[in-house]
Parts: structure tokens; C-alpha cells; sequence
């Protein structure tokens, strides 16, 4: 297959008129427009974070649960359960808010990948972002990447202070905390849904059928 | 896929007849339209992010070359593999390979549109193995044997009556007894049949929005999941993306898709939007084992010392297709090809050649608002008109149009006689079209009234109004 890199490469060289090799003085131009990271033009947010990622996430039928403080997630998630007639037990990942959790009384929780039938699975999160009303959700150990997607009920313990004006912040925080790209970066904005069906919107396609983020004031 | 162009007119006509398509188009042609302008209008720096958009594009294009390499470089840092492949046979005998050394034979797929240029589906099917489409609109119509209508909903053209009919018939070996006729009992029967082929999958091919140069990452949008699960469960990812789809940076990234489900679906965001960067890493509990990439030229490393180059920042949004008054009325199908609509009728004749393809071009009506609504400003009327000129040049076409052409060139090269062809003629029409304003259907021009109006013309003509205002001014 190299023949094919080869000739593939010298034809977008000949289509750009250039047979040489870049010189060195664009080359350290592309690396540091690279390395600049910039992004030219951001959408205008108000100054009220939690309000406008309420507002972005709700409008695609996600939910938003807030509560003072994390003793206060227990009878939010208790709540949430009841309300869709859920089972009490879930898979889980491990870290971050999850450590903290007090799951109320006589749940199962189980930190592994989630399978086709679990109904619920309670998570953390990297960040997430006001601009588009997402939670961002990265692998790892921690955090198996199937249970973002396999069971139908999706909860997100997100705490106040992860929330980021923009999309751009999450790269930034990302090359600060994390530094390499992990296998999977999920930014989630809602449940599952899908229009193929005479284009009328349907929740639930493949994906969880509700999303829901646990939002924590003092956290 | 065999192209079908060839036969664009009789194709155009069938579907014109075609009431069920009709119901679907009608259907659809609307709400693509108004989402797309509501959220358009909500974000003010639309424009300002449009242009920052095609210099990113631009600026890719410039340096390909630096770009794919510095990609391929950092998929091999990160533990995956690239396979370069020039044509639709060298890709899919790069898939097909990888899929026989996986050693699995249930593979599933999310939508890809590069998959369908380069027909991956038959070549997998030839080499024996199952393939499974996993987006609700690609299953629907692989259930159909039939291919997109529409780049980013496939199944546009289908009604929910036929994919009741196309559930019965095939889920009853899943179990299913009664026929499913409500939008929320069809997509859970889909959803339950899949979950378990999702599970079985051994293999899982996806297509890519992005490749970004800088993480060697592949970013894909979806709404339903299903692309997530096709990447996540399988032991194996493959991706296949041309190479156009590489931008410098995940800023870069960021910047187009704020233009693209807006500009697709009239969305801020999808669902999902995820950025995949290698096999799963060594704690890692899932994820694919192996990640390879196909990155499929066919032809675009060509196009970029030609006129056709813009056509390399297109992302696939589908906003031409769904503001063309000739896709409105005829669907996706009747393209013959992969890629239908504004977009597909300039990038048809440059993948598979103009012989075939001409009427493409031609049934193009030049309105510009393909142009207009395009997030990258590509300018598809220029580029449609290129492929008349190079029609015409190359002697392509022409038949009984040419004829008529050339009658009217003879005319219009005689002012006086034109003048008076033109005085009677109009007088003639807008005295009789008058209360209507159209007429529905005319003598000798059937062909144009059988599915459209013809506007009645002015009963005095341009050039005589004109005259006869100059005198009076004077």
C-alpha cells in the first residue's frame, strides 16, 4: 500500500504546484499555527453559565436536576428513579464525584462495562460545556466508554465548577489535565434520537432514551 | 455502485409519477429548510464563523500534503494503522483484508458516504461476510436493497407505510407478529433488533466528519448512537474517510461543526459528537482492540489544480440538497449515483465521468440558492456550469436541446425578427394567461407543464416596455 501513499502524496504536491518538499520556514509556520491553538470567532454567551447550559440541554430533551450539594444528589437521583419506575441498581464509573455519592439505601452499584440490558448507569464527567448544553466524557479505566451509550437511562454527576463557557475550553483543559487525546473523547448533548422515520423526531434510537445531569451548586 | 445517470430523464420522470415518494419529499422539503433558517438566525456570528471556516479549509488544502502526513503520523503514535488507498478497489481490498485477518465475520456498520462511493458493502458481501447497517435510515433501506436518497437521510424517500411493510417482512425470524405502524413502535423494534447484532458485531466500520491533523483522531456526528456503539463494542474499528476530511487542529474541528448540524439539521450540536484517537489503551475495560483508518483519494488529489478544488471543502451538510428546487421534485434517487442533489451533480461527473452524467448538470436551474445556503460558500453553480462548458466542448449531450439551442442562437442573432418572434409570442401567452398568471398545462410543452406551472409572460415584452419608457422620458 505505500506505492499508493507515495503517488497519492505526489499528486496533491502537483496539484499544489509544489514538487519540493515544504522548506523549513513554512513548516515552522504550520507547527506554530498548530501549537497557537486559536479559534477566530466564539459564540457570545450571557454571563449566567448554569443558566444557558439548562436552557441548551433541556431544549434537546436532556434533563437537568440541580442541587445545593452532593448530600443533596442522593434524593435527586432517588427522585429520578422513581420517576421513570427505575430498578435500584446501576453501573457506575469510579473518580471525581462518583467517590462522593451516597447512593441511597439498599442500591446496587457496579463499576464495569455496561451490557445490552442494564437499564441505568450513573457516571461522572471530564467538564462540561454552556455553549451547546454538553457534558463531555472521556475513557479510561474509570470510565468504560459503553456506559454512555448501552443502558436507556444515562445520569451524569456533574459539579458546578467543571462547567466551561465554550467548546475550545475543553481542549485547553484537556491538554492541561489529561495531556495525550484519550481512545474516546464523548461530548453528549441529550438522549439518543433519530428523525429517519418521516422525519419526525423519536428519542431513544440506539442510545440511552433519557440523559439526565445531576448539577451540584457546591462541587 | 452501478451508475445510473445515464437514464437521469427517465429516472426523473418515474419519480415525478411516483405518488409515495411525492407524500415523502413533501414531507421532508419544508422542515429541513426552516430548521436550517431558525438556527441560522440564532447564532449571530454565523458569517463570521462561515469565513473563518472556509480559511481553515482553505489553509488545509494549501498544505495536504503536511497535513496527512502529520495525521498519519500521530494514528500510528497513538497504536493505529493507516492504509492509503488510491481507488473504490484499493479500499475495499484494504477493508476486506483487514477484516479477514480480524478473523470475525459479523461486521457492522455506521453511516458512511465514502463507504457507499466506494461500495463496501458488495465487496464485503462478495468476500462473505454479514454486513449489518446500524443507522436506523441506512437499515431501512438496506432492508429495501436500495441506496441513499439523501446524504444525511437516507431513507427521506420512504413513507412510514413501506417501512411497516419492510418490518413485516423481515423481522418476523426476529420474532415480530404484528405489524408496527407508529413512528415510536418503529424505531423500538429497530432498536431491539439491532442491540443484539451491536453486541455480536465483531467488526465495526464507520465513516469520519473530521480526521484531525494534530491528535490523529477521527471526529464522528451522530444523533441515534448507533455510530458510537459501532465503534466502541467490536474488537476492531476500521474508518473510512477521503482525505479531504483532514483539518490542522480539534479548534479547527470545533469551528466547522458549529456550522454543520446547523446547516444539516438545523442542530447547535448532534446528540453525539465523538473524537476517537486509537485502539483502546492498556487498562482500558472497552473499546476496540485494533483502529484502522482508510484514507481514499479517488480522484480528489486531482481536483486540486483544477476549478473543481472548492468542491474539496464541502462537509457533507446536505443544506444544497435540501434547498434545490430539482431535488425537492425528484429525490435522491433519480441522480443514479451515490452522491444526488447541487453537491452530487458536480462531484458525479468527476468521479465517474461526464459521459454518463451530463444531464446532471444540465437539469440544474441555476436559482444559486445551493450556493447561497452552502457553510463553505462553495460556489456549485459556477462548478455545474464548468461541466456544461466541458460538455459542450467535448461534444457530450446536445441531441434535440442542442437543436432548439441552436434554432434560438439563429433567432437571437437577428435582433429585428427576435423582437418580433418575441412581441407576438408574449402577447399572444399573457393575454390568455392573464387571470391565471400560470398556465397548468399548453399545448407543445407538455413535457415542462406535466409536473410544473409555467408562469405567464408579460403581455407587452421587455424590450418594447423599455422603448417605449425611454421615449416618454424624453
Amino acid at each position: 500500500m505505500s506505492a499508493a501513499r507515495e503517488q497519492i502524496l505526489a499528486r496533491v504536491r502537483r496539484g499544489l504546484k509544489r514538487d519540493e518538499p515544504l522548506t523549513a520556514d513554512v513548516v515552522t509556520q504550520l507547527e506554530a499555527r498548530t501549537t497557537a491553538h486559536e479559534s477566530a470567532v466564539r459564540p457570545a454567551l450571557g454571563a449566567d453559565l448554569v443558566a444557558r447550559f439548562t436552557e441548551k440541554l433541556s431544549a434537546v430533551s436532556g434533563r437537568v436536576i440541580p442541587v445545593p450539594a452532593m448530600v443533596d444528589a442522593t434524593d435527586g437521583l432517588l427522585a429520578y428513579l422513581d420517576e421513570f419506575d427505575l430498578p435500584r441498581s446501576a453501573v457506575v464509573s469510579q473518580g471525581g464525584l462518583v467517590d462522593e455519592m451516597v447512593w441511597p439505601e439498599g442500591m446496587a452499584v457496579e463499576w464495569r462495562v455496561a451490557g445490552g440490558s442494564d437499564r441505568l448507569s450513573v457516571t461522572g464527567a471530564f467538564c462540561a460545556v454552556a455553549e451547546t448544553g454538553t457534558v463531555v466524557l472521556l475513557s479510561a479505566p474509570e470510565s468504560p466508554t459503553s456506559l454512555n451509550f448501552l443502558p436507556d437511562d444515562h445520569i451524569v454527576l456533574l459539579g458546578r465548577s467543571q462547567l466551561l463557557p465554550h467548546l475550545e475550553d475543553v481542549w485547553h483543559k484537556l491538554r492541561e489535565e489529561v495531556g495525550d487525546m484519550p481512545r474516546t473523547v464523548n461530548l453528549v448533548t441529550g438522549p439518543s434520537k433519530t428523525a429517519d422515520v418521516e422525519q419526525t423526531i423519536q428519542l431513544g434510537a440506539h442510545g440511552p432514551r433519557r440523559f439526565a445531569v445531576i448539577l451540584v451548586e457546591q462541587a | 455502485m452501478k451508475v445510473r445517470s445515464a437514464a437521469f430523464k427517465e429516472n426523473a420522470r418515474a419519480a415525478l409519477g411516483d405518488e409515495a415518494l411525492q407524500a415523502a419529499l413533501a414531507k421532508a422539503k419544508g422542515g429541513f429548510v426552516d430548521k436550517r433558517r431558525i438556527a441560522v438566525e440564532g447564532l449571530p456570528e454565523f458569517d463570521a464563523i462561515r469565513d473563518v471556516a472556509i480559511e481553515i479549509k482553505e489553509h488545509t488544502l494549501s498544505h495536504l500534503d503536511y497535513y496527512l502526513e502529520q495525521y498519519e503520523s500521530q494514528v500510528i503514535a497513538s497504536g493505529g494503522q493507516v492504509h492509503w488507498a488510491r481507488t473504490p478497489k484499493e479500499a475495499c481490498e484494504a477493508v476486506v483484508a483487514i477484516c479477514r485477518q480480524a478473523g470475525g465475520r459479523r461486521i457492522i456498520k455506521g453511516k458512511s458516504m465514502v463507504g457507499e462511493e466506494i461500495g463496501i458493502n458488495e465487496a464485503l458481501g462478495a468476500a462473505e461476510f454479514e454486513v449489518m447497517e446500524t443507522d436506523l435510515g441506512e437499515y431501512i433501506i438496506q432492508l429495501a436493497e436500495e441506496p441513499p436518497s439523501h446524504i444525511i437521510a437516507p431513507a427521506v424517500h420512504k413513507t412510514r407505510d413501506q417501512i411497516s411493510d419492510l418490518f413485516q417482512a423481515h423481522h418476523g425470524k426476529y420474532g415480530l407478529t404484528e405489524r408496527v405502524t407508529e413512528v415510536a413502535t418503529i424505531v423500538n423494534e429497530a432498536r431491539q433488533v439491532l442491540r443484539d447484532i451491536f453486541i455480536a458485531g465483531e467488526i465495526g466500520i464507520t465513516g469520519a466528519n473530521f480526521l484531525i491533523a494534530d491528535t490523529g483522531s477521527n471526529v464522528l456526528v451522530t444523533n441515534e448512537g448507533n455510530g458510537d456503539l459501532t465503534s466502541t463494542l467490536p474488537r476492531v474499528h476500521i474508518v473510512t474517510a477521503s482525505i479531504e476530511k483532514v483539518v490542522p487542529t480539534l479548534e479547527d474541528a470545533t469551528t466547522i461543526l458549529r456550522l454543520l448540524g446547523r446547516s444539516a439539521t438545523g442542530q447547535e450540536i448532534t446528540s453525539y459528537t465523538t473524537f476517537s484517537t486509537g485502539p483502546r489503551r492498556a487498562e482500558d475495560l472497552d473499546g476496540p482492540e485494533e483502529y484502522h483508518v482508510v484514507l481514499v483519494d479517488n480522484g480528489r488529489s486531482e481536483l486540486l489544480a483544477t476549478e473543481y478544488r472548492h468542491m474539496l471543502r464541502c462537509i457533507r451538510c446536505g443544506a444544497c440538497l435540501n434547498h434545490c428546487p430539482v431535488y425537492g421534485a425528484i429525490g435522491g434517487h433519480a441522480y443514479g449515483w451515490v452522491y444526488p442533489g447541487p453537491m452530487g451533480s458536480v462531484l458525479t461527473p468527476l468521479m465517474v465521468g461526464l459521459t454518463d452524467t451530463v444531464d446532471l448538470p444540465n437539469a440544474c436551474t441555476l436559482n444559486g440558492r445551493c450556493r447561497d445556503v452552502c457553510p463553505m460558500r462553495i460556489p456549485l453553480p459556477d462548478m455545474l456550469r464548468a461541466h456544461r462548458e466541458r460538455a459542450h466542448a467535448q461534444g457530450i449531450g446536445g441531441g434535440l436541446f442542442g437543436i432548439g439551442l441552436s434554432l434560438w442562437a439563429w433567432l437571437a442573432k437577428r435582433p429585428s425578427l427576435y423582437r418580433l418572434a418575441a412581441d407576438r409570442f408574449s402577447a399572444f401567452l399573457g393575454a390568455r394567461g392573464r387571470k391565471a398568471g400560470a398556465f397548468r398545462s399548453l399545448p407543445f410543452a407538455g413535457a415542462w407543464t406535466a409536473s410544473r406551472d409555467l408562469p405567464a409572460p408579460a403581455r407587452v415584452s421587455f424590450a418594447r416596455q423599455w422603448r417605449r419608457r425611454q421615449a416618454e422620458n424624453k
